[in-house]
């Protein structure tokens, strides 16, 4: 079963991912969009990782729903509201349950990205973050470390699509041949579950 | 680069407006500028806000007969719904208030949900996406065109009526109507560099020019071996007469990205006159400057809007904001 603390440390590892690899994220940004997507997000988690140890959440849904808000409140531009709709989404899902099993994760966590499909009114190919979130919810119920992979693939697999939502979209074919900021972040999140069930159990623990 | 550190630059500038324009209310802890009599009893508020690094939009179009209001974002990104929230209760006497929004994935996104919270605290929004970049295909494959030069036409217009004592459905439909009105499009001389990269967002090369460009620093549609100032005029005239189709007078803004001199704006709005002329266009007003900027951006923008009798009119009417100044 994945409590509370589980949760704070997806946060956590998530923060620590997006911070390591914010010169990436802004350089993939650069290629397709306006450079500026890693230092959000690490602005975003960072304020996440913040108010996480301020207020301290007692249930694993009112970790994700408070780090959603916070997301809301400090990123801005489009992933603030779809960052924060996932995770405000997926934790409002889970309930107050107190500890909660990798299937019930999977179902919340597959809410949550509809919630973003929604909002965003992307579906999949459309070279978005979708197209690393909804293999991950496919390959969840099987392993935090299936899910994992499942995102990094779907974000290497944005590279040859053409934009249709987002600024991506304003370079028609030019968007083709890079990875999506989006999609790469998003990967980084999901993997951040691994890191948070630690080595070895795939999350089966 | 004139900064001190890139996490600051917002709070920095923000500090800067508060202490060169006493006449404006700023609140750089919560990122926000506001008129300084603002509620005016009775007066619909207008709010704006989107990414910085378009100065001196938003912020310096706040001030009597323009915005109530602006809420500026970190550079190129949506400032963040809790902004806009503070911003409309700041500005609403109980008449409501008009969110002008450029149309971006995250300025709508972040809007949307600021409006729904304002009405679940008694404030009455309406809302107008500029739209006008007539460079981005309107269709299925993109998010939609671009809002860029008409931002300007609609905050000044519609500032104008909110500020004559107009209800709020009357100062939504005139700003609805300078935005359907209104078509711009952007070259690009030289990349744009963000404080966040440090160095420029995309490679373009001297002797190179951007055609169909935004405001953020990305990519434009097409690249050109570099024009002359007429040529660009050519292009960009034409790609919006072609969209727009005026029947009658225009309100015309030359606008520059940033690094790109007066001297040569002044210089491609004279070639911008000639082309109207060629296609019988007269014009009825002109604006020339940076005004809607991206950042250190060299080239410019030309938008027209067809301005009806009213329209004219509220141009005309005085404004006092740190970017625009006029009558009274």
């Amino acid at each position: 079963m994945l409590d509370t603390d589980f949760f704070r440390r997806w946060m956590t590892a998530t923060a620590s991912a997006v911070d390591r690899e914010a010169d990436r994220l802004t350089g993939l940004d650069s290629a397709i969009g306006d450079a500026d997507h890693g230092s959000n997000m690490r602005r975003g988690f960072g304020a996440v990782t913040d108010v996480l140890e301020k207020e301290s959440p007692g249930t694993p849904g009112a970790v994700l729903v408070l780090a959603g808000r916070q997301l809301i409140s400090t990123v801005g531009g489009a992933s603030g509201p779809l960052y924060g709709t996932l995770l405000r989404r997926t934790g409002k899902a889970l309930g107050d349950a107190a500890e909660v099993s990798l299937d019930e994760l999977a179902e919340a966590f597959g809410a949550g990205v509809a919630a973003v499909a929604q909002l965003g009114g992307a579906k999949a190919g459309d070279k978005t973050m979708l197209d690393a979130l909804l293999p991950a919810v496919e390959a969840l119920g099987e392993s935090v470390g299936a899910a994992g992979d499942a995102a990094l693939a779907g974000a290497l697999a944005t590279v040859p699509l053409r934009a249709r939502k987002g600024r991506a979209s304003y370079l028609g074919e030019r968007s083709i041949g890079h990875e999506d900021p989006g999609a790469a972040s998003a990967a980084l999140l999901v993997a951040a579950l691994a890191e948070a069930a630690g080595t070895g159990d795939g999350g089966r623990a | 680069m004139l900064i001190n550190v890139p996490e600051t630059v917002v709070a920095d500038a923000l500090r800067g407006i508060a202490a060169a324009h006493p006449d404006l209310t700023v609140d750089v802890e919560n990122r926000l500028v506001v008129r300084r009599d603002a509620p005016v009893a009775g007066k619909v508020g207008l709010v704006s806000g989107g990414g910085s690094g378009h100065e001196p939009l938003h912020a310096g179009f706040v001030g009597p007969g323009m915005l109530s209001a602006a809420c500026p974002g970190e550079v190129f990104t949506s400032p963040v719904p809790d902004q806009m929230v503070r911003a409309a209760a700041a500005v609403d006497s109980g008449a409501g208030v008009l969110f002008v929004v450029k149309n971006y994935t995250g300025d709508v996104l972040n809007f949307d949900m600021a409006a729904e919270l304002a009405e679940d605290e008694g404030v009455r929004v309406a809302r107008v996406l500029v739209d006008d970049d007539v460079a981005v295909a309107d269709s299925t494959f993109t998010a939609g065109r671009r809002g860029t030069g008409a931002t300007l036409f609609v905050e000044k217009i519609a500032g104008a009526l909110a500020d004559e004592g107009a209800p709020l459905e009357q100062v939504e439909a005139v700003a609805r109507r300078v935005n359907e009105s209104s078509r711009s499009f952007g070259v690009a001389l030289g990349a744009v560099t963000t404080p966040a990269k440090g160095s420029p967002t995309f490679d373009l090369p001297p002797g190179e020019l951007e055609l169909g460009i935004g405001i953020h620093g990305e990519p434009g549609r097409e690249r050109r071996p570099m024009m002359t100032s007429g040529e660009i005029a050519d292009v960009a005239v034409h790609a919006v007469l072609d969209d727009l189709r005026p029947t009658g007078p225009v309100l015309a803004l030359v606008n520059g990205m940033g690094a790109t001199p007066l001297l040569e704006l002044y210089g491609f709005n004279a070639e911008v006159r000639r082309v109207l002329s060629e296609r019988g266009v007269p014009v009825a007003r002109t604006l020339v400057g940076n005004y809607v900027t991206s950042l250190d951006m060299a080239g410019c923008s030309v938008t027209l809007c067809q301005a009806d009798e009213e329209m004219l009119r509220l141009w005309d009417a005085p404004v006092r904001t740190p970017a625009l100044r006029w009558g009274r």
